[in-house]
């Protein structure tokens, strides 16, 4: 029986569970011995001129070794913006900041110290004086203030012109409904924060570990940020808790660290604290949406229009690229005739914003979702009927949107029925208009949501997306795999092992994987944008199956026989000749004379685009505005599924990141620029007790583009949870004439809502 | 500089500690169990959960001189031969661990649920976590875990996760 498909516990738990992760503020190594310790002196204004800072008093402290400012590291590289001639090239960023700063947290002298409390109280030693000026926040800045003066203007750049929007879009609508929505600035917050350690050998190379979701890109970016030569810089991943789109990558942080430790001669290592990560590590989301949806009164959406302000925070990083893919998504899984979508990206003195869970698509489909329910709504339609009205019809061969992206395979109505009847949907209708008919203070809201998003991207069609697999069989029976990935929870090392189990016969507890040290796996595209499956994965089956046809000849060899008459028998992990099983020879004994070794590269011929729907529903106390979310109905569909245990997981983990930015999540600045939610006291990371358990309910429509018919998970439930718990707490109290309300949908806000919409009704008493 | 006595894992410890050394970094630094992770600095996360007298704590809220005389068990001590406790058995068998970063944490904390309320609700058992934090699961899995560990026939007497041969100084 075939160990593919099947429910493998993780053979990395008992290290997890026992003696935990080796982390990087864990990692042991005697190259590491007698490092210094870096902190880093950050900003506390938001926008200002630095008119001087003064080190020395630090340097006096106890245990302080060094002091460097920015000044120190000028001949070093500036780092240009993201999305190289579209964002204003005068937008440029320098390890530490010099002249001004730009956002609270960000990083203008480090204090190195031989132990580690030494520098907590050096760094309130160094001076920094500070000329503030004006902060700039919000997603319609004016050029009042500039944040840099060279690009005379608050604006990075756009993607497509708002002179390429057609007048006429909406001409031939019976119903236009038009709103600008808010999908709000969240933290990733991993639970393990950034760290860095460093040391650089005597032939002049960096050894640097890092928490990272692919140690060949964070390698790379050393190579730059510091300015040295490829082939200078090695990186190791010691184990990494969490990610979510933010270790991409090194910031400058890790390369302060690295430069600290070569000018001192001395190895150095930095652990940030909660507050650092809350305020310097990239942020997620933070884009306003126009939305224009159009159509017939019974329900025909002819007409879509996305207008997006991208915050990109203080300097645009990976946050820049984002409208990149939402306006590639901006019709998701339906079949609009006319749709149109542009962004402007800002500037703003606020952290910069990276990658988060989604990237870009969650923002296209909470956007998406949001306007087919103010559709609906508008028209008087059940919701989800708008939307199966207007999915696209299932399809097997290549579908092109008008925004250039190409769907492999979908079959989008037939997720949206499977998710409504997981749900019991016509039940949870009847439900609530019996509780609307009686009155009830607690008020039921059901949100659907239905999606589609692209995962394992490369970099465009000409450069198909790749990943490359070492397999080696040993002589004692064990095996090794290499990869390219670089799991952070994902269960790459069982997974990856069962794709090879299966071919090589050799148990999956006998098989190792590694990934994410650069001199032992050169090239890798890492974790994220779920592309690890299938592109790793398939990476891994295809390497193994290569080993096993040049095993084949060396037994052939040995049993003087022809190849061509030999079988595998996985049973016994050993080649025998057809019709005489005594005349065998086991792949240990294939590897001892000369390595049973392999590595190839899986090409895939393009993105895929897993899809679902997703139902929420709440209750919401009209006396309070609390919502309650009582349960999440999903079903995402990703293809064939390798291990159902860890696709599960990737969905559980996801709903409840989707569930936490629509009603608690959100990082929050004064009128100054100051965050308010710098801690986890602040901010509402979610618990154990806001979320219920979830109900997933399985479809698996294989794509072409790898032979594990396999699509990516690792976004789904951001995508679909987030619009889908939003749209129920909207859905809980638009019979009180609610339309719309910003995420998070906390409690105040639902309260306020109810309290405008009583105040605008006619014959209102208020 | 403080002397104290304390066992660790079903061992008796006598150092030198700084007054202000917290308990999480005594056990981190100075005795290089790393379980027990740092997630915050506020008391949120929960990362840091070990055992105190057999009752959950986060110890980077405790100073180590306050741990002088108790008994203190990490998720190393919970498992001492090497065969998983049934709470860590049953974090395996449901998944109810990813990154692992919050994992040694969930699973002290688990321990010190169930040996208050042996059997807990699904509520009671979010209630109870609520301190611990988890990026990465959604806690699904992690409550699967703990209502399997609550039913694992084999719990008994492991359960406070006290290693046997614990003596407590007085």
């Amino acid at each position: 029986m075939s160990i593919l498909g099947t429910r493998v516990l993780r053979t990395e738990d008992p290290k997890f569970l026992t003696t935990g992760g080796v982390y990087t503020e864990d990692v042991v190594d005697d190259r590491l011995d007698g490092a210094y310790h870096v902190f880093f002196v950050r900003s506390p204004i938001a926008h200002a001129r630095i008119t001087s800072i003064d080190v020395s008093p630090a340097l006096a402290a106890p245990g302080v070794v060094a002091a460097f400012t920015g000044a120190d590291l000028a001949d070093l590289p500036v780092i240009p913006p993201s999305a190289a001639g579209l964002m204003n090239v005068e937008m440029t960023q320098r390890l530490l900041a010099i002249d001004k700063v730009r956002f609270v947290g960000e990083p203008v002298a480090v204090v190195v110290t031989e132990l580690p409390y030494q520098g907590e109280d050096a760094l309130e030693l160094v001076e920094v004086d500070y000329d503030p000026l004006p902060a700039v926040l919000g997603f319609e800045p004016t050029d009042s203030s500039l944040l840099f003066e060279a690009a005379g203007t608050n604006v990075a750049g756009h993607w497509g012109e708002a002179s390429s929007l057609k007048p006429e879009l909406f001409d031939d609508c019976e119903v236009v409904v038009t709103h600008t929505i808010i999908n709000q600035r969240v933290a990733p917050a991993p639970m393990e924060s950034r760290a860095a350690a460093a040391v650089w050998g005597d032939d002049g190379r960096l050894t640097a570990w890092v928490p990272n979701q692919g140690a060949q890109g964070t390698r790379d970016s050393l190579v730059t940020l510091l300015g040295l030569e490829a082939g200078q810089v090695r990186v190791i991943t010691p184990d990494v808790g969490g990610a979510f789109g933010a270790k991409f990558g090194a910031d400058p942080e890790h390369a302060v660290v690295a430069w600290v430790s070569r000018q001192l001669g001395r190895p150095a290592r930095w652990t940030e604290t909660r507050f650092e990560n809350l305020v310097a590590m990239t942020h997620g989301r933070a884009q306003q949406h126009t939305i224009t949806i159009g159509g017939s009164r019974d329900g025909n959406v002819a007409a879509y229009r996305l207008e997006i302000v991208q915050d990109a925070g203080a300097y645009p990083k990976i946050g820049a690229i984002l409208p990149f893919l939402t306006i590639l998504m901006t019709t998701g899984p339906y079949d609009i005739p006319n749709a149109e979508s542009i962004a402007t990206v800002v500037v703003t003195n606020t952290t910069p914003i990276g990658a988060y869970r989604g990237a870009g698509r969650p923002e296209a489909t909470a956007a998406l979702e949001r306007a087919m329910d103010l559709f609906a709504t508008e028209i008087g339609v059940d919701p989800a009927d708008v939307r199966r009205k207007n999915l696209l019809p299932p399809f097997t061969e290549p579908h092109r949107t008008a925004f250039g992206a190409l769907y492999d395979s979908g079959d989008y109505v037939a997720a949206l029925d499977k998710a409504l009847a997981a749900a019991g949907y016509a039940d949870l209708r009847k439900e609530q208009a019996e509780r609307r008919a009686s009155g009830d203070v607690r008020q039921l809201g059901i949100g659907v949501a239905s999606y589609v998003e692209i995962t394992g991207m490369g970099d465009g069609e000409e450069s198909p997306p790749e990943e490359n697999a070492t397999v080696e069989v040993h002589p004692d029976g064990t095996a090794t795999i290499l990869t390219g990935t670089s799991p952070h929870g994902q269960g790459h090392a069982t997974a990856w092992a069962m794709l090879a189990s299966e071919e090589l016969g050799i148990p999956v507890e006998k098989i190792t994987l590694q990934w994410g040290d650069t001199d032992l796996i050169p090239v890798g595209g890492g974790t994220g944008g779920s592309r690890s499956l299938q592109h790793g994965g398939a990476a891994v089956q295809q390497a193994s199956k290569e080993l096993i046809e040049m095993a084949r000849l060396r037994a052939a060899a040995q049993l003087e026989a022809n190849a061509a008459d030999l079988v595998f028998d996985k049973s016994r992990s050993a080649f025998a000749v057809a019709g005489d099983p005594e005349a065998s020879v086991p792949l240990t004994q294939l590897a001892e004379n000369e390595r049973l070794l392999i590595r190839t590269v899986f090409t895939a011929p393009g993105a895929t685009f897993p899809f679902g729907t997703h139902v929420a529903v709440v209750e919401v106390d009209t006396e309070t505005g609390k919502p309650t979310l009582t349960r999440v109905i999903t079903v995402d569909d990703a293809g064939i599924v390798l291990n159902p245990l860890l696709a599960e997981g990737q969905r559980h983990g996801g709903i409840a990141q989707g569930a936490a930015q629509a009603f608690l999540e959100e990082v929050v600045y004064d009128a100054d620029g100051n965050p308010l939610t710098a801690s986890f006291a602040d901010y509402p990371f979610l618990s154990a007790t806001e979320v219920p358990s979830f109900e997933l309910a399985d479809m698996a429509t294989p794509t072409t583009y790898n032979p594990l018919g396999a699509k990516g998970i690792g976004e789904a439930g951001t995508i679909g949870a987030t619009p889908a718990v939003q749209n129920a707490i909207i859905d809980a109290v638009s019979h009180l004439g609610v339309r719309h309300i910003d995420m998070p949908a906390s409690s105040r806000r639902v309260w306020q809502a109810i309290q405008q919409a009583a105040t605008a009704r006619p014959g209102s008493e208020h | 500089m403080m002397r104290i006595e304390l066992t660790v894992n079903g061992e008796k410890r006598s150092d030198e500690v700084e007054p202000r050394l917290l308990l999480v970094h005594y056990l981190r630094e100075v005795l290089g169990l790393r379980a027990a992770n740092i997630g915050c600095d506020t008391t949120s996360c929960g990362a840091c959960t070990v055992l105190l007298d057999g009752k959950s704590v986060k110890s980077c809220t405790v100073l180590t001189v306050q741990a002088a005389g108790h008994d203190v068990v990490t998720a190393e001590g919970l498992a001492p031969d090497g065969e998983l406790h049934p709470v860590q058995a049953a974090f395996r068998q449901n998944h109810g661990l990813q990154c692992g970063f919050c994992t040694p944490g969930m699973v002290m904390a688990t321990v010190g649920l169930l040996s208050e309320n042996p059997h807990p609700t699904e509520q009671q058992a979010r209630e109870a976590l609520e301190g611990n934090l988890c990026r990465c699961t959604g806690y699904h899995n992690i409550i699967r875990s703990v209502l399997a560990a609550a039913e694992a026939p084999e719990k008994g007497a492991q359960l406070t996760g006290v290693a046997e041969n614990a003596e407590v100084s007085a």
